[in-house]
């Protein structure tokens, strides 16, 4: 109890600047993985995301060492991550639209590339480089200008969706019938690949590129259970993100264990109890309908 | 001679996938307000048939008059109804809001009062305005195409493409997706596509068949074939109406030219 306390005490002290910052971050990510991982969820592009996730530490690494060495003094990791995120998106996108074939081939492809790559760079980057923070988040990492860059592309990702939501409906649920529509289905595809690259460079600075994935996805996925439609199950997303963030959050704080992970499993831990609670009833049901038949 | 405007006309064309062709030598048209079957066993190319009507594909030759004008330009104007959209159950989405969908714009969010009004009235068309805030999931397979139906008709459209509207239905859903076509015949353009290629709906006006090969040729082409009225009717594509239900007995090698039927 005396840690919640302390817990709640750290968020307004001004000495402990990254657990507010971390706060925020949480909630400003909530929203990316909201609205985008219901896109992400019905548009079924998830392993999709997952290999631009993973491919950003190509790029990170790339200009840790290029910064390091002095080669592009005050190249920052993010901008390594963005161009990587959005080469690996157009890569993958232009596959996913056109090859009619090892299309899984080359996504994997991209997905250990860029991580070996990554890896590479960082082992001869001079001083001592973690990888972990990158791939697990760190809190610690957080800083002011992220929470900006956060909310722009919060309020970008909220103005595209509300402005395009028909049309991001009808080619999720039915691409064939969108296209017919005149919708231009490809560019639509393209434009959430892209917008999915950069929100995940955004959000691995809270739970990591190894677990962005699980954060786009999770939320949204327990949202579907009771949504009645898209824009409920964005919106539903969000809260289950801001709560699972909140949970992660303090509960890192009171166990002193990695908050990223913890917000991992707080959302894995609800969205399988709902799937395994919703499978007993439907179960339950089912038996109780055939023993009134019998 | 015919003088009712042609909806559809086919001249010349031919498609083929990479170097294999799959149409070849396609010529036939559909009048406005006729209703008409596209018969052809599995693979024959009735898909590809489809797509280009729809604009989804570009035939390498020929053309394609859709109401006078390339297809792209003109598919709005066609309320579509596919076979079996590649449909995700757990997707959260409302009868109500799938057959909105149908008068979906390009780019453009604006009209939802509007959509939403057409899509309640295209409901009744197929008697399912009851079901409307019901999750699409929760229907039957036949209820789910009478809503697919419902959003094709959304939007008032001069031309209705059913591809495969009967497979995996039952004969109640079977019976009221007729019902309502009967209500559209005549003033709407109907082509349905189906590989049944013995028995079409007494609604049927013209029938033509894909699937043959000219001498020479790999590419399939299509051919139309006369309608009889069977003896012994079966109950089938909302047969028990009042009109006799025509019937087209084909012989193995029914896919050669009649020609000569309604040249336009």
């Amino acid at each position: 109890m005396d840690n919640l306390v302390g817990f709640f005490s750290a968020l307004a002290d001004p000495a402990f600047p990254f657990v507010r910052n971390a706060l925020f971050a949480g909630l400003l990510s909530s929203i990316l993985f909201g609205v985008l991982g219901a896109v992400v969820t019905v548009k079924r592009i998830a392993g999709l995301a997952g290999a631009i996730s993973h491919a950003v530490l190509g790029g990170i690494g790339i200009a840790l060492y290029l910064s390091a060495t002095g080669k592009v003094p005050g190249i920052t990791p993010m901008m390594g991550a963005i161009v990587f995120a959005i080469l690996a998106a157009a890569i993958i996108g232009v596959v996913s639209l056109k090859a009619k074939q090892r299309e899984d081939t080359v996504i994997q492809a991209i997905w250990a590339i860029g991580m070996s790559i990554g890896v590479l760079f960082m082992a001869k980057t001079p001083g001592y480089t973690d990888p972990s923070s990158y791939l697990f988040g760190n809190i610690l990492l957080i800083s002011n200008q992220d929470l900006i860059l956060l909310f722009v592309l919060d309020v970008v990702v909220i103005l595209l969706a509300w402005r395009f939501y028909p049309q991001i409906e009808a080619t999720s649920f039915d691409e064939e019938f969108a296209q017919v529509r005149g919708i231009p289905t490809q560019k639509v595809f393209l434009l959430m690949l892209t917008i999915t690259a950069v929100a995940v460079v955004l959000l691995q600075t809270f739970v990591g590129i190894v677990m962005v994935i699980a954060m786009l996805t999770l939320p949204a996925g327990t949202a579907g259970y009771w949504a009645k439609n898209l824009a409920a199950m964005m919106g539903l997303g969000t809260l289950f993100s801001a709560l699972f963030s909140f949970g992660g959050l303090a509960a890192g704080w009171l166990l002193d264990v990695p908050v990223g992970a913890m917000v991992v499993v707080i959302a894995g831990g609800v969205f399988l109890g709902t799937a395994a609670t919703r499978m007993l009833v439907s179960y339950g049901k089912r038996r109780a309908l055939h023993n009134d038949k019998g | 001679m015919n003088t009712v405007p042609i909806a559809l006309r086919f001249s010349q064309v031919a498609f083929s996938y990479d170097m294999l062709p799959v149409l070849e030598d396609v010529n036939f048209h559909l009048h406005v307000g006729e209703f008409s079957a596209l018969v052809g066993p599995n693979g024959s190319g009735k898909t590809t048939l489809l797509k280009l009507i729809l604009g989804l594909e570009q035939s390498q030759q020929g053309e394609i008059l859709l109401f006078g004008d390339q297809p792209k330009k003109n598919r709005s104007m066609i309320g579509y109804v596919p076979q079996h959209i590649t449909y995700d159950p757990t997707f959260p989405i409302s009868v109500v809001e799938v057959v909105r969908m149908g008068g979906v714009l390009s780019t453009s969010r604006n009209g939802r009062a509007e959509r939403n009004k057409a899509a309640l009235a295209a409901l009744q068309q197929v008697a399912m305005e009851e079901l409307a805030q019901r999750p699409y999931s929760e229907l039957s397979g036949g209820q789910r195409r009478r809503v697919l139906v419902a959003r094709a008709l959304v939007t008032g459209p001069k031309m209705l493409i059913l591809d495969e509207p009967t497979a995996n239905m039952d004969a109640e859903s079977e019976k009221r997706l007729f019902d309502t076509l009967r209500k559209y015949k005549g003033k709407t353009t109907i082509l349905i596509v189906t590989h049944d290629m013995s028995t079409v709906s007494s609604l049927t006006d013209r029938v033509f068949c894909i699937g043959a090969q000219k001498p020479g040729q790999k590419g399939r082409t299509v051919v139309q074939h006369t309608l009889e009225p069977m003896k012994h009717a079966p109950e089938l594509y909302g047969g028990e109406a009042l009109r006799v239900l025509h019937d087209v007995e084909l012989p193995a090698d029914y896919c050669t030219l009649d020609g000569g039927v309604n040249n336009g």
